[in-house]
């Protein structure tokens, strides 16, 4: 067998793990509506762990972030910042929002808006923000499917061809079983990715340098500006850092997936203790970029930076291994992109078609209409990944910046008696058009900020404006909320 | 909703302070402690210290909330 071929099957053979397991989670259950999306709400905490670190570990942080320390250098950072400070930020808002949501029954994001504000518009508007977010999203995951395969096949397989093939995968996955598959075949993938950066944060600096300090010692002395902010960029600096460790750390739970699964938790103490804890998680990202700095003086001349980590480890390690980390990672990729499709396909047909066209519609037909709206997602992003050429970091900021714009409603909605759903609606237009019109015209970075959190702070002005002009309808509604 | 405590919010920023807005002060590449750059060597640092930090906030916000029960 050659090493494209040992290295293809072991990844299958992983992959193929992971959806058997799905299978027989779900065969046993009947599908309906409640049961395909929320498991039934019937998950304990580790299920409910296991998913949301699932989704913390995707792409974005085993090929993305090594893939920016390697092409960008030192602002790649932001990465390993802004999770830990996303958890310290969630303490304040998080067991907040998960009481209301007991009192009121809230389930998705746009039932926070209209259970807080009582404006369908926001919360349609909430919806589609949410959805728009998602694509980049989903976009980076198939593309690193790509990235993958393409890389272990050693060339044989193209990047298109992968990312078609995944796609299908990723949709038949979905649509045979929903998100109790997605929890359990987290759980193989949460493993498999531990050794997997273990081998290879501390293996390719071991091997080729005689250890991380070494590898470390020899690039301070060959390119000591790359390892400093804005390392490799011209416009990536100290106030860009801070900007953009910012945006992410308080859009982190505004996505819509991560929004919802705070109502899983079995009480606001449990996500008292999350917020504790979580920041622990991000240590292993660290190795990430162990590989990716070691990588700059392995293979200097990549064109794209997002395929170093695995070409070197195709070259370090042998064809099995390589299909473990490939099937590892390829697995990364394929849990959060069946969460977020899955996600955004329910949003769209329970939270923004039904109230605003359809309120008779039955629960089946929901369904129904929310699988069909899987495809239509799958095939977007697969269309966008494979015209697309932004590397994985700026696709998942791309996504924030959108994203994010949701955290001004949110939390003055908790904690602002003045706050008004017409003030939330045209301080968030405001942000989402800004944040478009910036990155859509290459602005990102303007003034050495980054776009989306000069958005946000629009958004916030603007919000805070809007909701002393208009009447405090919110204190009202907020005194009988609580 | 009720506030947290001044002093749980106070608490909260130092990490914030640490990783986020102090860049300029870290960020360099000596010394190397523990063969990492400096920038490096603070941030996963401050990744470990941050759940210190913030299980005194938990600590505080927890009794915080039994007194306010309590009342």
């Amino acid at each position: 067998m050659t090493a494209a071929a040992i290295a293809l099957t072991v990844m299958v053979a992983i992959v193929a793990i992971g959806p058997a397991i799905g299978f027989l989670a779900g065969s046993r259950r009947r599908m309906d509506l409640e049961q395909w999306t929320v498991g039934g709400r019937g998950f304990g905490t580790v299920l409910v762990f296991l998913l949301m670190a699932g989704e913390v570990y995707t792409t974005f942080a085993f090929l993305g972030l090594s893939g920016w320390a390697y092409s960008r250098g030192g602002p790649a950072l932001y990465g390993l910042a802004y999770l830990s400070l996303a958890y310290v930020a969630s303490f304040f808002f998080l067991p907040q929002l998960w009481e209301l949501g007991r009192k009121h029954g809230i389930q998705t994001q746009p039932d926070f808006f209209n259970t807080v504000y009582r404006n369908p518009y926001l919360a349609g508007f909430v919806c589609v923000v949410g959805i728009l977010a998602f694509v980049p999203y989903i976009q980076l995951q198939l593309a690193g499917i790509g990235i993958i395969v393409s890389v272990a096949s050693f060339g044989h397989i193209g990047r298109v061809a992968a990312m078609s093939v995944g796609t299908i995968l990723l949709v038949a996955f979905v649509f045979a079983n929903g998100v109790r598959a997605v929890a359990w075949v987290s759980v193989v993938k949460d493993f498999l990715m531990l050794i997997a950066a273990i081998a290879i944060g501390v293996g390719i600096p071991l091997a080729y340098f005689g250890g991380i300090g070494a590898a470390f010692t020899a690039l301070a002395r060959a390119r000591p500006e790359h390892l400093v902010m804005p390392g490799a960029t011209t416009n990536l600096g100290h106030s860009w850092y801070i900007s953009t460790v910012l945006l992410t750390s308080l859009g982190f739970y505004m996505w819509p997936h991560a929004f919802g699964a705070t109502f899983t938790a079995r009480s606001a103490d449990t996500l008292r203790r999350n917020a504790v804890l979580l920041p622990i998680y991000s240590l292993t990202l660290a190795l990430m970029f162990f590989a990716g700095f070691a990588v700059v003086l392995i293979l200097p001349h990549l064109r794209n930076g997002d395929l170093g980590l695995l070409t070197v480890a195709s070259r370090t390690f042998p064809p099995w291994f390589l299909g473990v980390t490939g099937g590892a990672g390829a697995l990364t990729a394929m849990v959060p992109a069946a969460i977020l499709l899955l996600t955004a396909a329910t949003l769209f047909a329970k939270n923004l078609y039904r109230p605003l066209f359809a309120p008779a519609m039955s629960d089946d037909r929901v369904a129904r209409l929310a699988r069909a709206m899987v495809v239509v997602l799958g095939a977007t992003s697969l269309g966008l990944a494979i015209h697309g050429a932004s590397t994985l970091v700026s696709l998942l900021l791309t996504g924030y910046a959108m994203v994010t714009q949701c955290f001004p409603g949110v939390v003055l909605g908790l904690y602002w008696k003045r706050v008004t759903g017409t003030g939330v609606l045209i301080g968030m237009m405001a942000g989402v058009l800004i944040a478009v019109v910036l990155m859509s015209t290459h602005l990102d970075p303007i003034v050495g900020l980054n776009a989306g959190f000069v958005a946000l702070c629009i958004n916030f002005a603007v919000t805070i404006a809007g909701s002393l002009a208009t009447r405090a309808s919110t204190a009202a509604v907020l005194a009988e909320l609580i | 909703m009720r506030r947290p405590s001044i002093g749980a919010l106070g608490l909260a920023t130092i990490p914030f302070v640490a990783m986020c807005f102090s860049v300029a002060l870290w960020d360099r590449v000596q010394p190397m402690i523990l063969g990492l750059p400096f920038n490096l060597f603070w941030l996963t640092l401050w990744v470990v210290l941050t759940p210190c930090c913030m299980w005194v906030v938990y600590r505080l916000e927890s009794t915080h909330t039994r007194a306010a029960d309590d009342s």
